[in-house]
């Protein structure tokens, strides 16, 4: 297997978009990617996108893309797992170039979440549970990570307060990204005074809904200096697992065992400890997800993460900076877009081109993207050149 | 929704019909082809209480299209018998009383109306013992 590098980062600024269309951000995205890595041309396309069919009317994203990049008539493949599409068409590309199969390959994320009103998103975004078992009962995303909420405060002791802590911290990074939808920042007050989605999360715990692309441009490692001008940041591992698709069917909610193995087979074929990871992006699609991340990936020991982000171990300067770019709390959460916007905010920071947000002395960073309650994670590593 | 979507659910929803494995005795609600635990293929046919234990919960108060005049309600996940967890709602309940541990009863009742075909949808609610006593 070849070693493989990142050589073009490229996103949109997310929000709401009522300008552009699903074909416009993404191939916004994929030009700044390619313009940043100095290319004009890719060989293959991975497009990351959850619901292009329920929020857009959309299928057959892949070749759509192809098309309005100028790309035809490359490869071109829309790749789902949910909010882990991104994560997962990155780990698609990877595996595309470590085979030897390609040389320049494309990994992008895209979703265009604006276009349905907020019942309709959260019908769409609730498709990624157990349509038949959970969703079929009215439950939400919003209420299945309460459900993990509920659990991890009463077995732990963590209070509204802790929670909230985590979307304060992510809104205070988010302040400092120009492409976060939100660049501003909020009170544990405010979070807490915010209205309720499904208790205990409040609204200003919960990820927003999102218009936006992201991304990057991969190549072997060894022709990485001869195709780009950009100083190369490689991918030192990548793990993928999956679980129960109900969260009814763990035996510890807070648990997220696809996290847990994915980051386990990352850390194994980089073959590196937890302890030299410099700075974490993690799945924040709610509060508690942070935590249990952590968590599960062992960062944390268990019940440790719960008051991390109210003892600032886990903001920008913190012992672990978590989440620096915003996280999808504060940069947005255009599901299929979010994974591969992870791994942008790593090689921002291992390039040491991540402005106000730069980590000192980053050489090693772990993303984290997961789908549903965390039926599939997805983890890759990188490390600066 | 197409009828037989709903109808293809009715052993599960409306009689709580699961498979225990005939080899390591995991039970699957609702029934599957395969044990995950064994990958035994052979499967009993076993029907779970109609009563549980509240594992977890929550109210949901921004609903998805099909529960938008149902909000707030509450969500639980409810433990049938040992290491069988299902998720439902939780009726005729005080919401501000509900608590993990709690002893509830499952009810069969009306879940949700599709709007395109007109179906009714029904299938299984938790109701707290002490409501269902009252």
């Amino acid at each position: 297997m070849r070693e493989v590098a990142v050589i073009g980062i490229g996103m949109t600024k997310w929000g709401e978009c009522w300008q552009k269309s699903l074909r416009d951000l993404f191939v916004e995205a994929s030009l700044r990617a390619m313009d940043d890595a100095g290319l004009s041309q890719i060989e293959s396309l991975y497009v990351g996108c959850m619901s292009g069919g329920l929020f857009n009317g959309q299928e057959h994203v892949g070749p759509l893309m192809a098309d309005y990049l100028g790309a035809g008539p490359i490869p071109a493949v829309r790749v789902e797992s949910a909010c882990a599409s991104g994560g997962v068409a990155f780990r698609q590309a990877y595996m595309e170039v470590a085979s030897g199969m390609s040389d320049i390959v494309l990994a992008g994320g895209v979703e265009k979440m604006t276009d349905v009103d907020g019942s309709e998103a959260t019908y769409a975004l609730g498709t990624a549970a157990d349509q038949e078992y959970e969703s079929f009962h009215g439950i939400t995303f919003p209420g299945l990570y309460a459900l993990i909420a509920k659990v991890y405060m009463k077995k732990y002791g963590i209070t509204n307060q802790d929670l909230a802590s985590v979307a304060v911290k992510n809104h205070a990074h988010g302040v400092k990204n120009p492409n976060a939808q939100f660049q501003r920042a909020i009170t544990v007050e405010e979070v807490l005074q915010s209205s309720m989605v499904a208790d205990p999360l409040h609204l200003l715990d919960c990820s927003p809904i999102t218009d936006g692309a992201a991304a990057v441009i991969l190549c072997p490692m060894e022709k990485a200096k001869s195709l780009s001008k950009k100083k190369p940041v490689k991918i030192l591992g990548s793990g993928h697992a999956t679980d129960s698709i109900a969260l009814h069917d763990r035996k510890q909610l807070e648990v997220f065992a696809s996290a847990t193995i994915a980051a386990k087979k990352a850390f194994s074929q980089a073959k590196i400890g937890i302890e030299s990871v410099n700075l974490v992006e993690v799945h924040d699609c709610f509060s508690i997800a942070e935590i249990c991340a952590l968590e599960s990936m062992g960062f944390f020991a268990p019940g440790q993460a719960g008051k991390a982000a109210s003892q600032g171990l886990t903001a920008l300067g913190g012992k672990l900076p978590v989440n620096v770019s915003g996280g999808l709390k504060s940069k947005g959460h255009p599901v299929g877009a979010t994974g591969i916007a992870q791994i942008i905010e790593l090689v921002e920071q291992l390039r040491g081109e991540a402005g106000q947000r730069q980590v000192a002395n980053a050489r090693i960073g772990l993303a984290q993207n997961m789908g549903g309650t965390a039926a599939s994670s997805v983890v890759h590593i990188l490390e600066a050149c | 929704m197409f009828p037989a979507k709903i109808w293809r659910e009715f052993p599960q929803r409306y009689r709580l019909e699961a498979a225990k494995c005939k080899k390591c005795g995991k039970v699957f609600f609702p029934p599957r082809l395969v044990c995950n635990a064994c990958s035994h293929r052979e499967f009993e046919e076993i029907k779970l209480p109609w009563e549980g234990t509240l594992v977890s919960y929550t109210i949901i108060r921004t609903p998805p299209s099909a529960f938008s005049d149902q909000a707030p309600y509450a969500v639980g996940i409810i433990e049938t018998i040992p290491g069988l967890q299902i998720t439902c709602q939780i009726v005729d309940a005080d919401l501000d009383k509900l608590h993990i541990g709690q002893k509830l009863l499952l009810e069969f009742r009306l879940i949700q109306k599709d709007g395109k075909q007109g179906v009714l949808c029904y299938g299984y609610k938790a109701v707290p013992i002490d409501a269902h006593n009252s």
